[in-house]
């Protein structure tokens, strides 16, 4: 006869698919909290300079949540997100200036562009495992820096692109930082959500699976090939949106933004905040956002603490910052038991 | 109940001019467990690795029902109904018990990009049934309990248990097993003999390399000895028990392999 | 003849680059190989070999000593800096090791900048004669010892990993970590070595191009970039691949700036790598498993 274990789970844990959309909810929940607490800074800010801050902020969400979707969850590390950052902005301011498109159709279209972009890229370079990726990226970064700087007549070159014209709806114009603060608001908050339900999906946990055990992945029947494709398309994507909505926002955008040393930054950042956490993109964002404030007059020793800092985090909580409190708490109650 | 799930014919492999696999033909029937055993470097995890999608055959053809699987990658062949576990497990240790299982499942579900995007009810549906079907084979395995650990954190018995699981998450029609004993005390091989022979009592059918010898006497319809890459005899565990190559290439020497 | 000699003083100039970027290329594959990472730190030793020998150079006045010493303190910093930032990771991975480098070439490019200054810095070329003018064409002599000196010392490596004990330690680890380290191999050990060779080959780098180019603090991502980039062309984590990927991106860069345009010098050889590695992917040397790993 059979010995095999017959359903003897604790109630607590029977049904599975209750437990999960409770968690959904929580984070659903979680998320819109934060940005209505996010949506008080314009009323309470003593400055425009503080919500034009914010918006910058909201914009880096975007761009560091998506890396981290492809770096922390997948596995993939892109040397070239602040490419996709630029070519979204660039693509979107040039359409506004040069054909007098408005930022609301240049907005979708560099999304569109960028994917592009990432498809004929990632098509050949992710077919293949190790640095590849980071290799065929990093080379992307450095031919975009070049073709922002030298093609002068459509980009402006190393003067960078003057004229974009702001948001607007009709003749009421997105071009004062507490105008610009709810659209940018609402965009990282949609881009946030739809990370969210991308991670809990069939597709986010196929990518998780990949980047965990790719031998495990083909195993079961996954595309490894095309869901890191699918992911780095996404991505890339949503960058394009993060470019199209700071090139008509600050209305001007120059080539050292979108550097391969921007890349990098990127990747600090999403390591600082916690790679592969839900929440640690918020905490890369607002580092990426204060440091260069900070370390604008006094270069010197800053720069030698950040280092410092992030050497720090990486070598006593791999998991960046928001995994210090768990670390702490692990540390005490370890302690007491 | 006699039909042929799985067809070898003719196949080799060579590696830098090695031969690790020569000139095999044989079959799986529907519904059977199949073994292959063989001293170490006999060509089993060669054979495996080629039906599983990991090695190219040098030459030969492998088919399911009447479809040519050699030349596919190993997730077509999984849609096609080929599930397997690894000798060295290859579970996702930083995600759930459950997880693990759902993922198994990934083949069943539907939901793409935008329903996962607009999370709908499509989605949530699409959710339920991964997630109910994974509690469902959790169950059945004992490790519902633990559907919310961490998969790296179980034992080594328990991962053993799990990819296993996993690999019937997703109702395939022919279950793979690379030394599915390997590692585990008797006691444990014991259990994983029994799950696998009644999973086979419901209809499964298995092709199985194991070095635990009285596992495979006891569990196997049909046996293919191998060695240096050749079959050197196949037949019901009596039958290569008595055969006189086995007894020399096999029995003697690595009982304890 | 104009145009040949031309070609023929551009090969000259492409090869001397080529050699640098080979030596980078180098200390790269060799932290590749023991770590599986990319060390963005490499790119801070070129540099800091170049500042430490203008250093001591203006202490000592004699080139000779001021780039042996300068090599050598690099290589000191290399080892210290794998016991310092990656020594002390409990679970090292892949990434993690990668982002610790990023931390380590920010930290080590601001000291630099601190202690040794933001002005770009230089000293004479190794030889009195400048230049030498052989069969129609002009030469920097400074090219020719950077090339001769990137011989000798790929010539040290390649006995160095064929013959020596610990070479073949560092080769066994790379290949197989668990076979090694049954045979006695510590891979900690390993990992600390391939630092202090890698720091070696990119504070020779720096050393020898310094007379061509000055050194300043803000050069080491560049070099570092351009490192990688030979190493990947050339096939990750083969030796003989890195000098094949330095030569050949040195090349592209010479011709590519002369015969196309300077201005788009980076990309163009950029583009022209992309597209080699989108047709032989493992590189021109690498073997298709190193890659896929």
């Amino acid at each position: 006869m059979s010995v095999m274990p017959l359903k003897t789970t604790s109630p607590a844990l029977r049904s599975p698919a209750a437990a999960a959309p409770a968690q959904r909810l929580s984070d659903h929940a979680r998320l819109l909290i934060v940005w209505l607490v996010l949506l008080a800074v314009p009323f309470v800010s003593p400055n425009s300079y503080v919500v034009s801050l914010a918006n910058l902020m909201l914009i880096n969400v975007i761009l560091i949540a998506s890396l981290n979707l492809l770096m922390g969850y997948g596995g993939q590390i892109s040397l070239g997100h602040a490419a996709f950052y630029g070519l979204g902005a660039y693509v979107s301011g040039v359409l506004g200036v040069k054909l007098g498109w408005s930022p609301w159709i240049g907005l979708p279209v560099a999304a569109l562009v960028t994917g592009l972009s990432a498809l004929i890229i990632g098509i050949p370079a992710l077919r293949l495992r190790g640095l590849y990726l980071s290799m065929a990226t990093l080379g992307w970064n450095a031919i975009l820096v070049v073709m922002f700087n030298r093609l002068i007549d459509l980009t402006g070159g190393p003067n960078g692109l003057l004229g974009v014209k702001p948001f607007a709806f009709g003749t009421f114009a997105l071009d004062t930082d507490a105008r610009q603060f709810p659209l940018v608001w609402l965009v990282s908050l949609l881009v946030m959500v739809a990370i969210l339900h991308l991670l809990r999906s069939r597709i986010g946990r196929a990518l998780r699976a990949v980047a965990t055990n790719e031998l495990g992945a083909d195993a079961v029947g996954i595309n490894s090939f095309r869901t890191k494709l699918l992911f780095f398309v996404l991505t890339a994507g949503m960058a394009g949106i993060a470019g199209s909505l700071y090139v008509h926002i600050n209305q001007y955008a120059s080539p050292e933004t979108f550097s391969v040393s921007s890349s990098i930054l990127l990747v600090v950042m999403v390591a600082l905040g916690g790679s592969g956490t839900y929440w640690g993109p918020i905490v890369g964002a607002l580092i990426y956002t204060a440091v260069p404030q900070l370390l604008l007059d006094y270069e010197d020793a800053e720069l030698m603490l950040f280092g410092l800092g992030m050497l720090l985090v990486l070598i006593l909580s791999p998991s960046g910052l928001t995994g210090v409190p768990g670390a702490l708490i692990k540390r005490f109650s370890g302690r007491a038991s | 109940m006699s039909g042929k799930l799985l067809r070898v014919e003719a196949l080799n492999c060579y590696f830098f001019g090695l031969r690790a696999v020569a000139d095999l033909s044989f079959e799986v029937k529907t519904g059977e467990i199949k073994a292959v055993i063989g001293p170490n470097g006999a060509g089993k995890s060669t054979l495996f690795n080629m039906i599983a999608g990991v090695t190219r055959p040098t030459s030969g053809t492998i088919w399911l029902d009447d479809e040519r699987i050699d030349g596919m990658p190993t997730h077509q062949r999984a849609e096609r109904g080929i599930a397997r576990t690894f000798q060295n497990l290859q579970i996702f240790r930083e995600m759930t018990v459950l997880e693990n299982v759902m993922v198994g499942r990934h083949l069943r579900g539907k939901a793409g990009v935008l329903s996962a995007l607009l999370h709908g009810p499509t989605l949530r549906a699409d959710e339920r049934a991964l997630a109910d079907a994974a509690m469902a084979q959790l169950e059945r395995f004992d490790l519902a309990g633990k559907a919310h650990m961490l998969a790296g954190s179980l034992s080594f018995g328990q991962m053993k248990v799990l990819e296993l699981a996993r690999a019937l998450a997703g109702e395939p029609r022919l279950l793979l097993l690379d030394e599915p004993a390997a590692g585990l005390p008797q006691a444990e091989a014991e259990h994983v003999g029994e799950i696998i022979s009644s999973l086979n009592r419901d209809g499964m059918t298995v092709l199985l390399v194991e070095h635990n010898m009285r596992m495979v006497m006891s569990l196997s319809h049909d046996i293919l000895v191998l060695n240096n890459g050749m079959r050197i005899a196949e037949g019901t565990a009596d039958e290569v028990r008595r055969h006189p190559d086995v007894l020399s290439a096999y029995l003697g020497e690595s009982e304890d392999a | 003849m104009q145009t040949g000699s031309a070609a023929l003083q551009l090969l000259v100039a492409g090869i001397g680059t080529g050699s640098i970027y080979a030596l980078i290329a180098l200390g790269f594959n060799v932290v590749f190989k023991s770590t599986g990472a990319m060390n963005f730190a490499q790119g801070e030793w070129v540099v800091m070999g170049g500042m430490i020998s203008a250093l001591l150079f203006a202490s000592f006045s004699n080139i000779g000593i001021a780039c042996v010493a300068a090599v050598l303190i690099v290589m000191m910093v290399g080892i210290l800096s794998e016991r310092l930032v990656i020594w002390p990771l409990r679970r090292p991975n892949t990434l993690l090791i990668t982002l610790v480098s990023i931390g380590l070439a920010i930290f080590t490019r601001s000291l630099v900048m601190m202690i040794l200054g933001k002005k770009p810095v230089g000293y004479p070329a190794f030889s009195q004669t400048a230049t030498l003018t052989v069969g129609g064409i002009t030469i920097q002599t400074q090219t020719l010892w950077i090339i001769g000196l990137t011989l000798a010392f790929l010539v040290i490596m390649h006995f160095f990993f064929e013959r020596s004990i610990i070479g073949k330690a560092l080769r066994a680890a790379a290949a197989d970590r668990d076979a090694a380290a049954i045979v006695g191999v510590k891979v900690e050990t390993t990992v600390m070595l391939s630092f202090a060779i890698a720091a070696f080959a990119g504070a020779l780098a720096g050393a020898i191009i310094t007379p061509l180019t000055l050194s300043s603090y803000d050069q080491g991502a560049m070099f570092g970039f351009k490192g990688f980039s030979a190493a990947m062309l050339g096939g990750v984590g083969s030796l003989p691949g890195a000098v094949i990927g330095g030569l050949a991106l040195g090349l592209l860069e010479a011709f590519g700036s002369f015969y196309i345009s300077s201005d788009f010098k980076d990309a163009i050889a950029f583009a022209v790598l992309l597209l080699i590695l989108f047709v032989r992917p493992s590189g021109f040397l690498g073997r298709a498993d190193v890659v896929k790993v």
